[in-house]
């Protein structure tokens, strides 16, 4: 007893202030690339070398039109390396949940070069307005319920387990999830909230079912990491269905591969409206 | 110790053997049993894995591959066996050799052979509600959706007797884990008699190696096993590395090496903490997880992953060290060493918890040597197997290190493994950040040779890790077989339950901790 005592003084208080204060991440870690979509001359050699097809190209005659979906990006910088990736760029930034899926997909239109590399510009989207503002008034509703304190039930339909060790993790000293009266269940009958990850498989769609039925009602589903959000690696197969949205309808998308426990709290927070996307 | 050279094996077994090309042996047929016995009695050979290929394309039948190893040899002897496509019958040796029961199975339900005699040739990795397809067969397309299935999921034996009550569990469990199906056979408190169903998260991942090129596949490999994304990785950029003959330089092996171990440790310190709460020392665990952040923070710092992810590639790693990197990396060391002390000296001052864990969950020698158990819960058990030692691979013969072995058995001594290997793990990197990392971190690209086959080997932190590869036109795959060491390990989890009471499952199967996701695919 005394040295449990002793231990526990001597450690001190290790929990991050995180969101409060912005979380504190090392110089080298690799999160979200960026495009520079006015100066990138080629898109092919990114899009050659992502092993998930988060960037691909499409050409028709003379115009291609590019895809950047950060709910496939593994964050590997694979395309940061490319000769013709001076244009992009990888940044520390991490905190990518959404609640809309369309929010995630960068497209961008080029005209071409004889040689296949971009001539200009055309036009690039963003987000549609329209669908954030529907988004907001039904979230607000369950929010008001859900808001103070959730229950989490935790489902994996199919993951390598990355996502796991980062999700465990919310329950360690440092990122203590309890401070925000937030916790995991042991059952999908005592929680608010179902955090799945995946690409959900075949022999997990039954059960996912299952537990999103035994959920009560208001609820609200998170899809984690690039396999839970669009299949990722996996993606849809004989034995992968893909992203969780294929079964459940998902109101909070969470990148990453798999996300830092910060990013899953702000993720987890943006769903209750606690935090905002940023 | 060697293994039997090609005439010597004539000799005893004449036309049965054909050929030996390096370490393939090709035989006649697919009647393997008789040089099997024997490699095993008279040379002291163990069963490593036993996986098909479909070669109806090229060469007309099927292969069924046994590998083998010797104590003190660190190559691999490889039986490649024909199996006539009109007869797809190959002669099971489960009976005599349990290690290889589920192995054969697989052989079974995803290439559609059939292991003649063996004891229990029930389905193991598709679900009984699957149709009948071969989805490792050729001619099989990946991207196909198979239509809604029906019927029974799993059909279970019976177990019978008075106030004996089944009690399934999952494959949606209480903790934040992965999924799989136990089905508890109890009669009170103590159980009788498990029965597994595994195979929730097969994502068909070995029929997606062969639709991926090769640079993309090695961040496939990182997603076998999440919490074994370097080993894995490192086992399958090795497998490419000897099929197509490049050399890796030195200072990227020893880099390799490093980053090994820190995943090794990561994962033991959560092992330690979590089998301290299954018992309810919740504080400990406090210590383990506020110690395991750290290590992935250094995880981050040291590569730009927390779970080391991106790093390695066909040839080295990515990355040549950056400057500070490794004096960081130094100085964690003496931080985690000083950490780890404390958290075990708070463990073993606990008499209640050493009580709740010795005599628990014990797996008997005899039984792990049967079942072919490797890794921790092997070397809790007398098996004295270690990939690193066995087979050195990365930098692992320029450094020394011990490779704790127990007879015991129990859940203490599966901790004290671990324990005994962080400890040796520590002394690994302290030893490894001495050598010179700042040379070249990785070969020059170049193309893969079409053909070409070969194995290798990680002593993954959980234990025997095989990946074996065909390569093929185009820098890419015609077979990628992987070996996570929980597929051998699952049967010991049915062995070590028995008889104790099931409120002690989850101490026992955290003892073991086995990858769902390694073994499903």
């Amino acid at each position: 007893m005394f040295k449990i005592i002793q231990q526990t003084i001597r450690t001190g208080i290790v929990t991050t202030s995180y969101p409060g204060t912005p979380a504190d991440v090392s110089p080298f870690f690799r999160g979200k690339p960026v495009f520079d979509l006015e100066r990138w001359r080629d898109a092919r050699g990114p899009a050659e070398v992502c092993p998930t097809q988060a960037i691909a190209v499409q050409d028709e005659a003379d115009q291609r039109t590019v895809t950047i979906d950060y709910g496939r990006c593994v964050f590997c910088g694979l395309c940061a390396e490319t000769e013709s990736g001076s244009a992009v760029r990888v940044t520390r930034e991490f905190e990518l949940a959404t609640h809309d899926r369309s929010r995630l997909i960068v497209t961008a239109n080029y005209q071409l070069n004889l040689d296949g590399s971009h001539a200009r510009l055309l036009k690039c989207s963003k987000a549609e307005d329209e669908v954030e503002k529907t988004g907001n008034t039904l979230r607000t509703a369950i929010q008001e319920l859900l808001g103070r304190s959730l229950s989490i039930r935790q489902v994996d339909a199919g993951s390598c387990n990355g996502c796991e060790i980062e999700i465990v993790g919310l329950n360690n000293p440092i990122y203590d999830i309890e401070r925000f009266g937030i916790h995991f269940v042991a059952s999908p009958r005592h929680a608010d909230m179902l955090l799945v990850t995946g690409p959900v498989t075949r022999n997990m769609e039954l059960a996912l079912v299952k537990t999103f039925g035994a959920t009560p009602s208001p609820k609200l589903v998170v899809a984690v990491g690039a396999c839970g959000i669009s299949g990722g690696i996996f993606g849809e197969s004989y034995a992968s269905l893909g992203g969780v949205e294929k079964v459940l309808p998902v109101n909070v998308y969470i990148p990453g591969c798999p996300p830092r426990p910060q990013a899953l709290l702000h993720g987890i927070l943006l769903a209750v409206g606690r935090l905002a996307e940023k | 110790m060697a293994f039997p050279t090609f005439p010597e094996l004539q000799q005893t077994f004449g036309e049965q053997v054909r050929s030996m090309h390096g370490e393939y042996v090709q035989t006649a047929g697919p009647e393997v049993r008789g040089i099997v016995e024997v490699l095993r009695r008279d040379w002291g050979a163990r069963i490593v894995t036993v996986f098909a290929e479909d070669r109806r394309a090229d060469d007309g039948v099927f292969f069924n591959y046994y590998v083998f190893e010797q104590l003190g040899n660190p190559s691999y002897l490889i039986l490649r066996a024909p199996v006539r496509p009109d007869d797809l019958e190959f002669p099971s040796l489960s009976a005599e050799i349990p290690a290889v029961n589920w192995q054969e199975r697989e052989i079974q339900d995803w290439f559609g052979l059939k292991a003649v005699g063996h004891p229990n040739p029930r389905r193991v990795a598709m679900h009984d509600n699957w149709p009948d397809v071969r989805p490792l067969r050729k001619d099989f397309p990946f991207a196909i959706a198979l239509p809604p299935f029906e019927g029974e999921r799993h059909i279970y034996r019976p177990a019978l007797g008075e106030g004996v009550l089944q009690v399934p569990v999952g494959p949606v469990h209480a903790g934040i884990i992965e999924p799989g199906h136990f089905n508890f056979a109890v009669a009170g408190e103590p159980i009788l008699y498990l029965q597994l169903r595994m195979f929730y998260t097969h994502k068909g991942t070995e029929k997606l190696f062969e639709k991926l090129p090769i640079h993309k596949a090695v961040f496939l490999a990182e997603s076998i096993s999440g919490d074994s994304s370097f080993s894995h990785g490192t086992a399958f950029c090795q497998a490419i590395e000897r099929a197509a003959e490049i050399e890796v330089p030195q200072s990227a092996l020893m880099t390799r090496t490093i980053l090994l171990e820190l995943e090794r440790i990561y994962n033991h310190v959560a092992d330690i903490g979590a089998i301290a709460t299954d018992v309810g020392f919740v504080v400990a665990n406090a210590h383990a997880s506020r110690l395991r952040e750290m290590l992935l923070n250094l995880n981050e710092q040291v590569s730009g992953s927390r779970l080391l992810r991106g790093v390695v590639c066909v040839g080295g790693v990515r990355r040549p060290w950056q400057a500070g990197q490794q004096n960081l990396l130094r100085s964690a060391i003496d931080l985690l060493e000083k950490e780890f002390e404390n958290l075990i000296a708070l463990i073993y001052s606990s008499d209640s918890t050493r009580d709740r864990l010795e005599h628990t969950g014990i797996l008997r020698p005899e039984k792990a040597r049967d079942l072919g158990i490797v890794g921790v819960g092997g070397r809790a058990s007398g098996v004295d197997l270690d990939v690193r030692r066995d087979h050195p691979y990365a930098a692992y013969d320029q450094v020394t290190f011990r490779t704790p072995v127990y007879q015991a058995g129990d859940v203490w001594h599966r901790m004290q493994v671990r324990i005994d290997e962080v400890i040796e793990s520590i002394n690994i990197l302290r030893s490894a950040t001495e050598h010179n990392l700042y040379g070249a971190h990785c070969a020059a690209p170049r193309p893969i040779p079409s053909d070409r086959c070969a194995i290798s080997a990680v002593e993954g932190w959980r234990g025997e890790i095989i990946h074996w590869v065909r390569t093929g036109p185009g820098n890419r795959l015609e077979r990628c077989k992987i070996k996570d060491p929980s597929l051998n390990n699952w049967p010991a989890l049915v062995e070590a339950v028995q008889g104790n009471i099931i409120a002690d499952f989850p101490v026992i199967n955290k003892s073991f901790n086995l990858s769902y996701s390694g073994t499903d695919r």
